[in-house]
């Protein structure tokens, strides 16, 4: 088996006074696309904060490409190659979408080019002289999944891309989303829609309460749906 | 000369040149307060007292170095925005993510005790700057007497001033600017050392003061207190503007220093306030300032 990618160990975080990951423990292997699952407030946003640098008190480990960067500031993470898309999306309302796309500095080769982010999202081409506060919902999301395939950052990591989208936009990012795990992307997704992320992950993990406490590989899904349901409270 | 309304148009002219002069001082300590408010959201009190520094650095580089003008206009304001990165690196760092009143407390502070340390040295008094030789005498236009010297700082800061506004709005190292100040941390999650641009920024928005320090220089005389007197009617111009707002800042500035200029032409009594009046009259019909876009 091939090494880890990421390596979560022990990791703990807080909010001010607020506990709130009590150990969690999961990882991502080069090219593999993982999936964390869980309730609404069980640390995945949380986590994925945390991997990025951008929780400020945060304990444990994180070894990204086999280097320790539980210490290290959400810039210099940046330049090793982790991407976010963070949850609430993050476009920048002052920028216009071309810029918002080109704000990501290049940090190495392997990143899509423009013509590749426009084929794959057209209405961000049609847009690309609108400021980012102006876009549509769905036109946000593409965006900010747009802006970090650019970079060459290998590791991406999107929080509910789905979250309040319409059926139809939801399935051309899950188009666009399938069409990375051949380019060399590894990702890590934070879904609440679980039957959409199972057409496209190849292992989950269940959070709860701060703490990883189940994990799957996509085979074996079906043969685990009701304790999933469990789980998850749908 | 044809009168007026009883005034003479020499006079008329005569003062919105000075109200221009005066819009251009302040639309660039104005756009510099703008730049540094939106990326430190600190209100920096230190500016009048920095743009004092500027003029200074002119005086001492021509009455020790015999630096003239010109080299002054880049040296000054590079060695205050150097001055400033330390104030930042060491203080205003420290405050980041505080109520706005402790950037205030701390900058008014540091003006006081920048202003104390010149008025030690040199009194109340001013010290006398030379007109650089290229730009003595002036242009009679007929209906008035243009002093090349006073052209030349309006055209200046005019091209400074929109210079400022097309490196924000238009170029990639703007962009950058505007997402740091939009979201600090997401922009630094995308790899951009934030930090090392708000040092950036606020030397800049210092540098600016004092390169309009610079341009003052042989207009007004150089005094410990040429900016503290200044600093308040640009903070009006800056709430006038819209806190924040690049273009609101530039135009507020020139605006508002030829209202104040006709305002000494047609009722003179009224020039020391009319500014606040007019922000007095803007904050009641619209909070966030002419530009403003939110608060
Ligand atoms: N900014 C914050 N300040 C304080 N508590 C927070 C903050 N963000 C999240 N939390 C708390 O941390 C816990 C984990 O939240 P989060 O990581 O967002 O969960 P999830 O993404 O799984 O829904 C929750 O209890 C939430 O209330
Ligand atoms: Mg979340």
């Amino acid at each position: 088996m091939s090494e880890p990618l990421l390596n979560v160990s022990g990791l703990q975080a807080w909010y001010g006074e607020s506990h709130v990951l009590h150990g969690v423990d999961f990882e991502v292997r080069p090219g593999e696309v993982v999936t964390l699952l869980g309730r609404n407030g069980a640390g995945k946003t949380t986590t994925l904060k945390c991997i990025m640098g951008m929780i400020g008190k945060r304990q444990g480990s994180i070894r990204y490409e086999g280097e320790e960067t539980i210490a290290l500031s959400s810039d210099k993470i940046a330049r090793r190659g982790v991407a976010l898309c963070p949850e609430e999306r993050g476009v920048f309302a002052s920028l216009t979408v071309l810029e918002n796309l080109l704000l990501p500095p290049k940090i190495a080769d392997g990143g899509l080019s423009l013509d590749e982010i426009y084929d794959l999202f057209p209405n961000l081409k049609e847009r690309s002289t609108s400021m980012g506060g102006k876009l549509s919902g769905g036109e946000q999301q593409m965006l900010a999944i747009a802006r970090i395939l650019r970079t060459g950052a290998r590791l991406l990591m999107l929080d509910e891309p789905t979250e309040g989208l319409a059926p139809i936009i939801i399935k051309q990012i899950g188009h666009a989303i399938q069409k990375l795990k051949p380019r060399g992307f590894t990702l890590l997704l934070v879904e609440q829609n679980f039957r959409w992320a199972s057409q496209l992950a190849d292992r989950f993990y269940v959070m709860e309460h701060g703490r990883v406490i189940d994990a799957f590989a996509a085979a074996e899904l079906p043969d685990n749906m009701d304790k999933l349901h469990a789980y998850l409270g749908v | 000369m044809i009168p007026l309304l009883g005034i003479s148009t020499q006079a008329l002219f005569g003062q919105l040149l000075l109200g221009l002069i005066n819009g251009a001082f302040y639309a660039m300590l104005s756009l510099g307060l703008a730049v540094i408010f939106g990326m430190l959201n600190i209100v920096n009190f230190a500016h009048g007292a920095l743009y004092m520094v500027g003029a200074f650095a002119a005086w001492f580089l021509l009455t020790y170095f015999h630096i003239g003008y010109w080299p002054a206009l880049i040296l000054a304001p590079l060695g205050v925005a150097l001055f400033g990165m330390v104030i930042e690196r060491t203080m205003l760092k420290r405050l980041a993510g505080l109520d706005h009143i402790y950037g205030l407390l701390l900058t008014f502070g540091l003006a006081l005790i920048i202003q104390g340390v010149f008025q030690n040295q040199f009194g109340a008094s001013g010290q006398p700057y030379p007109l650089p030789e290229q730009l003595k005498g002036g242009t009679n236009l007929g209906f008035m007497y243009l002093p090349t010297y006073r052209a030349w700082a309006v055209v200046f800061s005019l091209c400074v001033c929109l210079f400022t506004w097309f490196m924000i709005e238009k170029t990639r190292l703007g962009s950058v600017l505007r997402a740091a100040t939009e979201n600090p941390e997401l922009t630094r999650a995308f790899g951009i050392n934030v930090p090392r641009l708000i040092t950036l920024t606020y030397g800049f928005g210092v540098g600016l003061a004092a390169l309009a320090g610079v341009l003052a220089a042989p207009i007004y005389q150089v005094r410990p207190l040429m900016g503290a007197d200044f600093i308040i009617v640009v903070f009006a111009v800056v709430v006038i503007g819209g806190m924040g707002s690049i273009l609101g800042a530039i135009g507020a500035g020139f605006m508002l220093g030829i209202v104040e200029g006709l305002t000494k032409v047609f009722y003179p009594q009224a020039a020391n306030i009319v500014v606040f009046v007019i922000m007095v009259a803007v904050l009641l019909v619209k909070p966030t300032g002419l530009f403003g876009k939110k608060l």
